[in-house]
């Protein structure tokens, strides 16, 4: 099973362009990813520019139009993630748990469908090469 | 905290944590089978004190306390006259004393050399093969006895028994809790690496029951593989391994159908493959080619994992380098069913006539008799060949000496779509 741990710190949703970790905080997780490194569950974890540098892109009728941010309606946003694996809820919660979080940073703990869960028409048709 | 979530978060914790502390323990009272009974107990008190009192900040830190007190507690009683005994004790109370784990830190930072005696010991050749697996799945990657026995499709009953036989032949043969030396290295770690990649592939091509595939076995494997990157990183077999298991386990997704039938890798939707894996993959290949200019087996098979994952169509396939790739590869370990595997490159890469040419003479080799796979690719060839009435004939042949349910029904559907032109 894999899951993705995604950190929502709050008021990064109006951080200005470029805003950066602090450098301590940096180390502390380093430390924390070097654990999920050696247990073997990492899979992958990146870190996310501020909304005030994205674009926003709406579809109507398909038809995209972009906005670019910062998004004034945001209320909270995602900062970073994880990409872990685990073998059950339960484990992703617990290696959420561990992370050095501070007081005004939240971690959402997600899991990632499998191909397996797709009712099997839909497998038929992404699985095979056309 | 409510009790039936409090077990499960305890349940996750001994995962993540009962490597480590079965490790550290057996350092310490030098018995392998005691160290586990401490673990053991330490997980009966979370298991009565944690639904109250919620899990604790460091929970690896608390059961390592609380399994020493246990150990502490043992060997008073037994005797303090014996110095050996004595002397663990002492051991025991200066540890608890002084290595308090600090806020944060977690315990592998101080046991990582431990974990690595416990993945030798695990896989130690003096146990049998089905031996190693178990106890390397219990011991290192904390699954549960009935885990191990739903994943193996024994009962849970054949299994404790196996682990606990596992454990009296170390304990017998007196079995050092060490790395070992530099003498032995090479053979013990080609021992960790089988057990390693025999739980990997009963999840990746399974060789009984209903599925073809148990993914749950492969992330198990994955896992070993990758913590033993981070304990042996000087190791070039070691990430040879890890590239091999990331890759092929890459194609996870859409290695069976919805019915649960084989998707052959050429027919396999290439989107659908977890990217991710295939970078780890990559990147673990490329390690163990800067360590070693000698390529051993896995970091091989390795490599022609990735040749595969390179190429973004199944046209794109760099069929001469994946032939020449085997080349070396049955150089290094002549072995029948490499040749096999040789014979389907060498006619992907220079025709089918050039790969039934090798087919044919493997077809008196004894190993390969009932060996399904043999008709299976001689059939493809034959096929290709426009020789449909022979092709047949050995497509149903593979489809009768096969174990597998699953891919018997794949087979037979081949088979029968061979008629004559």
């Amino acid at each position: 099973m894999k899951f993705m741990m995604m950190v929502i710190p709050k008021g990064y949703e109006n951080a200005a362009p470029g805003t950066m970790p602090d450098p301590k905080h940096v180390q502390e997780m380093m430390k924390y990813n070097e654990s999920l490194q050696k247990a073997g569950v990492l899979l992958d974890l990146n870190g996310l520019h501020p909304p005030s540098t994205a674009a926003r892109i709406t579809f109507s009728n398909k038809k995209p139009t972009v906005t670019d941010g910062p998004f004034a309606e945001a209320k909270e946003t995602v900062g970073g993630y994880w990409m872990i694996q685990a073998k059950s809820r339960e484990e992703a919660i617990q290696w959420a748990s561990r992370a050095p979080m501070n007081d005004n940073e939240v971690i959402e703990v997600r899991q990632v469908h499998e191909m397996s869960e797709f009712p099997p028409e839909v497998q038929e048709k992404a699985k095979f090469n056309k | 905290m409510n009790e039936s979530n409090a077990y499960s978060a305890i349940e996750a914790v001994w995962r993540i944590e009962s490597a480590r502390l079965i490790a550290g323990l057996t350092r310490m009272v030098r018995d392998l089978g005691l160290a586990e009974d401490f673990a053991q107990e330490a997980l009966v008190a979370a298991l009565e004190r944690w639904p109250q009192t919620g899990v604790p900040d460091n929970p690896g830190a608390w059961l390592m306390t609380t399994a020493k007190h246990r150990a502490i507690d043992f060997f008073r009683k037994k005797s303090l006259h014996e110095r050996k005994e004595a002397e663990i004790v002492h051991e025991l109370e200066s540890k608890a004393e002084g290595k308090v784990l600090r806020e944060g830190e977690m315990a592998g930072d101080i046991f990582g050399d431990d974990l690595l005696r416990l993945v030798f010991i695990s896989c130690h050749p003096v146990l049998q093969p089905e031996g190693r697996v178990a106890l390397t799945l219990r011991l290192v990657g904390g699954l549960t006895t009935p885990e191990i026995a739903r994943a193996f499709l024994v009962p849970e009953a054949t299994l404790a028994q196996r682990i606990v036989r596992a454990k009296k032949t170390l304990a017998e043969a007196r079995v050092p809790f060490e790395v070992p030396p530099q003498e032995e290295l090479p053979a013990r770690l080609s021992s960790v690496l089988e057990v390693i990649y025999l739980i990997f592939n009963e999840g990746y091509s399974a060789t009984s029951g209903g599925d073809w595939i148990r993914p749950a076995l492969c992330e198990d494997a994955l896992r070993l593989g990758r913590m033993l990157q981070g304990l042996a990183p000087e190791e070039p077999e070691v990430h040879g391994l890890a590239a091999l298991m990331e890759i092929q386990a890459s194609r996870l997704n859409v290695r069976v159908g919805p019915g649960g039938e084989p998707i052959l890798l050429m027919d396999q939707n290439r989107a659908f493959w977890d990217h991710a894996l295939i970078r780890r993959g990559l990147a673990a290949l490329e390690r163990a080619e800067s360590l070693s200019s000698k390529r051993n087996s896995y970091t091989l098979q390795a490599a022609i994992a990735a040749c595969h994952a390179r190429a973004h169509t199944a046209e794109a396939t760099d069929w001469k380098r994946i032939a020449s790739l085997y080349d070396e590869l049955s150089e290094l370990i002549p072995s029948p069913v490499i040749e096999l595997n040789r014979a389907v490159a060498l006619s992907m890469a220079f025709g089918p006539a050039v790969g039934l040419e090798l087919i044919d003479k493997l077809a008196a080799e004894p190993s390969l008799k009932n060996y399904h796979l043999l008709p299976s690719v001689r059939g493809d060839l034959l096929a290709k060949l426009g020789r449909n009435e022979e092709a047949r004939a050995e497509i149903e042949r593979a489809a009768s000496l096969t174990q597998n349910e699953q891919e018997k029904k794949l087979l037979l559907k081949r088979a029968a779509s061979l008629v004559n032109p």
